[in-house]
């Protein structure tokens, strides 16, 4: 008996109208657990390193989390793969809601979908019965107006449905796939729509075995009530409303212009109230108490929900308030656009009118006021017209394509939008999680060590103390040392990295939500889903024994891989990069002992390759032989602290 | 006039605004009534459902009553606060106007019976939220005394069951025309 997952996949060929129900190895649940873990292993066995993004060979994974459909609380995100076309890498990608636990109740654990359908198509999903739909009456159309249609028309009042709107259709990079209000960005929406894969429903009836069911429900239970009660939990931004330090310190415009004292409480009570008094309700996503999804009825818009920094990034790049983004995201969310790399493709569009390298001719009828500019763009983009058909490949692209622009192109890592922080020294951990990440947003790397030391050695003490989450005690006695931000060894940098890291790797495997997990013990440290606990957690639901250092080596093979798949795909050291003006004050000389030392701990190479030794540790010796046949990787070459110890060694040999 | 009798009734009461879409209710629900006890999390084995609309801004959990053979035409569309629901959204009947509250392998109905001896229902337990809280009410009610229904009533009643009062009307109508 298979426990916790399904023990099956659906695989859906769009071309030749193909569908299969196939049983999975149960090893590969032992060696990479589920969610982004195992769909990054079938995207190194299946997708070719010559495979173009728009090909009918590109796969398009939906991977439910190995925890869904179990009682574990806040455990819902679906991770959404394939080879993201605007970087050319494996797209990390993932959404909240309810779409992973409905698809194991239907009976898999993930749907592959392959090939391209001849025309606009949707996948329907009941159980065994499993249907490619005609769904050219659904073209343009947005993710309320889709679900509602498909749900009556199948008389599925239940059904879940992931779609992509209009930019999608279009192929747009930047088109997110939606799913209520939530969203899967980077890559997966271009590549639906070049699928032709307008939707998906699906509704499921059926058990899902869990090995211990009374303890870990009766565990649940206890812990659901916990993450209600806990500030520790969930998106705060949703109940505090001083949102300075987003305004304050990141940069509006295109990344570029930081208003260090705008925030002012006079703007957070008129803020304050256009939320309250158009906020319909705080929902939340399956089997989560906590409410962080804002939903808004604003006047002439449709009703839309947003999480977290979603309500800033259209006014940063118009320079207006929050009302504007309120008028804009009920279009955005019909559309499908991703609120964090459109805006600033947007922006950089404004800039290179600004400066002369676009012209009227370029655009013409080009509005005076940033925000019409923004909305005026925007639209351009959605639908593929003139500019916004250059501009609807992001920023980096953009830049590539219109002469003249590549120096102005200023805010991405790996060819992908970055968050628009601008800051003065640099920050050793933060070097190296933008740098080395591959999965193009910080939020999806950093989140359990804190961002800043608390000075007050009382209140340090304190939070040491209750730091339930600290999987080792070098973390507690890391941060009792921490004096200042920028002053931390090498050594606990690395550290620091793979311990954040490693919990994105937990929830993208397991489905769990960054807000309990992942993402939010670095503020308060109070957070429900840590190294101590989940292993307990993934043993009651499997049956599987695991403890905190298997769990942590799981992690390890995951990542690796996932480095693997983008090795393969050309990637290497001199793309670990950061946006050159990311800090004002940059140190190289570090910045290479950091890379150096960094992948010396994880066991790759000088070129950001993991080594043959490395990969046979974590279990990935076919991976290594492909990389090698491949002359990708030499099986001699250590990581770059054998490489010096070998030359020290040569060195003594000599004397 | 029979007697007047106190009687304790419980429920569960729902706070709409408080509801936001986690569902818990649903897994609880599955979890308790499954045999053996909690080997199962199912929501489509719940006996109380989140009808549920994103877009419409709709959360309405609602739980299984009573069983009808017949459905109803269900047609009322209300109008509260701006957002539209159907009459469908807050009956609890087990009915075959929807495919709710079945069991979706045996086909047999599945109806809320409030955890019998649980201190709260696991619904309730299962949410924090406080849109669902558990009332015991005390009422007085008017005793009735049992009747025994006859061999034509017992005939009519499980037509009444299968058929609805409506078709039933319009049948006999029908017939007694034709003479």
């Amino acid at each position: 008996m298979r426990y916790a997952e399904t023990g099956y996949n659906l695989e859906v060929d769009l071309s030749t109208g193909n569908i299969e129900r196939v049983e999975t190895d149960p090893k590969l649940m032992e060696n990479h657990l589920g969610g982004q873990g195992v769909n990054a292993k079938i995207i190194w066995d299946r997708v070719k390193p010559d495979t173009k993004p728009f090909s009918e060979d590109n796969l398009l994974i939906f991977g439910a989390g190995l925890l869904h459909a179990t009682p574990v609380v806040g455990c819902n995100r679906t991770s959404v793969n394939t080879i993201n076309p605007m970087t050319g890498i494996f797209g990390h990608s993932c959404m909240g809601g309810h779409f992973g636990p409905e698809l194991k109740h239907a009976g898999y654990d993930r749907i592959i979908i392959r090939g391209r359908a001849p025309k606009l198509v949707y996948l329907y999903i009941h159980n065994e019965r499993v249907e490619i739909r005609d769904a050219s009456h659904l073209a343009g159309k947005g993710p309320g107006e889709t679900t509602s249609i498909i749900r009556e028309e199948l008389n599925e009042p239940f059904a879940q449905v992931a779609c992509i709107g209009l930019a999608g259709e279009n192929k747009v990079l930047t088109a997110s796939v939606e799913h209520g209000y939530s969203s899967a960005s980077r890559g997966p929406g271009p590549i639906m729509g070049d699928k032709k894969l307008k939707a998906i429903a699906v509704r499921g009836t059926k058990d899902i075995n869990i090995a211990h069911p009374q303890e870990l429900f009766e565990l649940c239970l206890r812990m659901k009530k916990w993450i209600n009660d806990s500030d520790g939990c969930g998106d705060w931004m949703a109940v505090d409303e001083d949102d300075s330090f987003h305004h304050n310190n990141f940069a509006w415009g295109y990344s570029r212009t930081r208003i260090k004292n705008y925030w002012s409480e006079e703007l957070q009570d008129r803020w304050t109230h256009w939320k309250y008094d158009n906020m319909d309700r705080q929902a939340g996503c399956y089997n989560c108490p906590k409410g962080c999804i804002n939903v808004i009825s604003w006047p002439g818009t449709k009703r839309f929900g947003y999480k977290c920094y979603g309500k800033d990034t259209y006014h940063m790049a118009a320079f207006k308030e929050l009302d504007y983004t309120y008028g804009m995201l009920g279009q955005c969310l019909d559309w499908g656009v991703d609120s964090y790399s459109t805006p600033q493709a947007i922006s950089l569009g404004i800039e290179l009118y600004d400066n002369g390298i676009l012209t009227d001719q370029d655009i013409p009828n080009f509005p005076t006021d940033p925000g019409d500019r923004v909305k005026f763009l925007l639209e351009k983009i959605v639908h593929r017209e003139g500019i916004g058909d250059i501009l609807a490949n992001g920023s980096w692209w953009a830049s590539r394509m219109i002469p003249g622009a590549e120096s102005f192109e200023h805010n991405t890592v790996k060819k992908m939008e970055q968050l628009p922080i601008k800051l003065g020294k640099l920050n050793p951990a933060y070097y190296l999680m933008i740098a080395t990440g591959e999965k193009m947003a910080i939020t999806q790397i950093e989140g359990s060590f804190p961002q800043d030391p608390i000075r007050d050695p009382v209140k340090r003490k304190e939070f040491v103390d209750n730091w339930d989450a600290a999987p080792y005690q070098k973390f507690k006695d890391m941060f009792m040392n921490w004096e200042k931000r920028d002053q931390i060894s090498i050594e606990d940098t690395c550290a620091l990295t793979d311990w954040n890291e490693a919990m994105h790797y937990i929830d993208d495997s397991t489905g769990l939500c960054g807000f309990v997990s992942s993402f939010r013990g670095q503020f308060g440290g109070q957070v429900a889903y840590s190294f101590n606990n989940v292993p307990e957690l993934i043993h009651l639901a499997t049956g599987m024994d695991i403890d905190k250092e298997g769990l942590w080596e799981i992690c390890r093979r995951n990542r690796d891989l996932v480095r693997c798949i983008n090795n393969r795909l050309g990637m290497r050291r001199v793309d670990d990069d950061p946006p050159k003006d990311h800090w004002a004050v940059r140190d190289p000389e570090l910045e290479e002992k950091l890379l150096d030392a960094y992948y010396s701990f994880r066991g790759w190479t000088k070129d950001a390759i993991p080594t043959k030794e490395e990969l046979h540790r974590v279990g990935l010796d076919y991976v290594a032989d492909e990389l090698i046949q491949l002359g990708i990787l030499d099986p001699n070459e250590g990581t770059p602290e054998q490489e010096a110890a070998k030359v020290a060694e040569q060195k003594l040999g000599g004397c | 006039m029979g007697e007047k009798v106190k009687k304790i009734v419980k429920t569960i009461r729902v706070d709409l605004d408080k509801c936001n879409g986690c569902r818990g209710c649903e897994i609880a629900c599955s979890a308790y009534h499954a045999t053996p006890k909690y080997s199962a999390m199912n929501p489509s084995r719940s006996r109380i459902r989140v009808v549920m609309d994103q877009f419409n801004d709709e959360y309405v959990p609602i739980r299984a009553t009573d069983y009808a053979k017949a459905g109803c035409d269900g047609r009322r569309v209300y109008t509260i606060k701006g957002k539209q629901y159907s009459e469908c959204s807050f009956c609890g009947t087990i009915c075959p106007t929807r495919e709710m509250f079945f069991d979706p392998d045996s086909g047999l109905p599945l109806q809320c019976d409030l955890c019998g001896d649980e201190k709260e229902p696991l619904c309730v337990q299962a949410c924090p939220q406080g849109c669902l809280t558990f009332e015991e009410v005390e009422i007085e009610e008017e005793e009735k005394a049992e009747v025994k229904m006859d061999e034509m009533e017992l005939g009519i009643k499980a037509l009444l069951d299968k058929f609805g009062s409506q078709k039933i009307a319009d049948t006999f109508n029908r017939l007694s025309q034709k003479g």
